[in-house]
């Protein structure tokens, strides 16, 4: 470790701390209201499954929980139609 | 072949997600296709150990439930690709642990992983159970302190009687991981020595984890302590256990702390 690194590193205590609130703060606001994310994502998929024929294989869901905010991420592989095979 | 791997102890407190973070960590750097999958539903930590907690999308439960396909709940660790972790679910119970359900997502791991390390919750009912139910191999966690060593002793009786093996009339591998150890303490005659526990528990030893402040600093920053700093007497011997794991003849030593320039300069001490 240089000498630089030594006096700029942050405590890992701090770290921890941080970590905790913000995953803290969003366990209390979901706990008991059944896993937003999975109805989330199963009506998210049901309005797409209304348009497209999807493979469940190929839908991947990324989630990063932020303290500011959270991303949730979709990514459908969408099958081409016949016709726009065709073309 | 993939190996399945429990990492238990009976006792709460005494480094079983420590250990199965760390080594998980380990063998995913030796190269090999490594899953780490908390069983403790409803107390899971495994997932905040090894810093994955704000990814978490899915669980283990959502995948026995068939809500979720397992590649979707597997999360890939962000520094190791080949390391994975599927956490446990932190809002189910864990009657929702059925037999055949985690029969099927264990062998759907097989297929995907070379090493599936399962990390047990503490106790001996369903969840230790389904823990250790397909285990090939156990890696039994066990403190120098004499309810640690009991509940150990307990735990080896149900894997010999309960998993899948035993009922096969076959044996599932155990090893004894002594974590938190002092040997200065030890020397003193004021912990129990290396050699007391293994002729109680009479099983193999993989490895000695030398008590040490770096283990505390790895979960703070949910970094598990192979990764976060390999040069730390702890993480040394967690690759030692590992590579004896993995089938080499290592002498057991207990890796001390090697101390800096400005710690010995200034006299500190080494914990």
């Amino acid at each position: 470790m240089s000498i630089f690194q030594f006096f700029r590193r942050k405590p890992t205590a701090n770290v921890a701390r941080e970590r905790l609130q913000i995953l803290l703060a969003h366990e209390r606001s979901t706990f008991g209201k059944s896993d937003l994310v999975a109805r989330l994502q199963e009506e998210i998929l049901a309005v797409i499954r209304r348009h497209l024929d999807i493979d469940p294989d190929k839908v991947q869901i990324k989630l990063d929980r932020g303290d500011q905010v959270s991303t949730l991420e979709i990514d459908v592989e969408v099958p081409l139609t016949p016709a726009e095979r065709v073309a | 072949m993939a190996k399945v791997v429990v990492v238990t102890s009976g006792k709460g407190g005494v480094g079983k997600t420590t250990s199965t973070a760390a080594i998980g960590a380990a063998l995913a750097q030796t190269g090999a296709k490594v899953v780490v999958v908390d069983f403790d539903v409803g107390l899971r930590n495994l997932d905040l150990v090894m810093g994955a907690e704000r990814r978490v999308v899915f669980d283990l439960i959502n995948v026995i439930q068939g809500d979720a396909r397992l590649h979707q709940a597997l999360i890939r660790d962000k520094r190791l690709e080949n390391l994975s972790i599927l956490p446990a679910s932190q809002t189910r119970d864990k009657d929702a642990l059925t037999t055949d359900g985690v029969a099927k997502v264990i062998a759907e791991l097989r297929e995907k992983f070379d090493w599936v390390l399962c990390d047990s919750p503490a106790g001996i009912e369903r969840g230790p159970a389904m823990a250790m139910h397909h285990a090939d191999i156990a890696i039994v966690v066990t403190n120098p302190e004499v309810s640690s060593v009991r509940d150990s002793d307990r735990i080896i009786g149900l894997l010999d009687s309960k998993t899948e093996r035993a009922q096969r009339g076959e044996r599932v591998e155990k090893h004894l991981l002594l974590t938190r150890y002092d040997p200065a303490r030890a020397a003193r005659g004021d912990m129990l020595k290396v050699e007391d526990v293994l002729e109680i528990l009479s099983i193999p030893l993989l490895g000695i984890i030398p008590e040490s402040q770096e283990v505390l600093k790895a979960s703070n920053v949910g970094v598990p302590v192979t990764l976060n700093n390999p040069e730390t007497a702890p993480a040394r011997a967690y690759q030692d256990a590992v590579r004896r794991l993995l089938g080499e003849k290592l002498e057991i030593v207990i890796p001390q702390e090697r101390r800096s320039f400005v710690d010995r300069l200034f006299g500190r001490r080494v914990a």
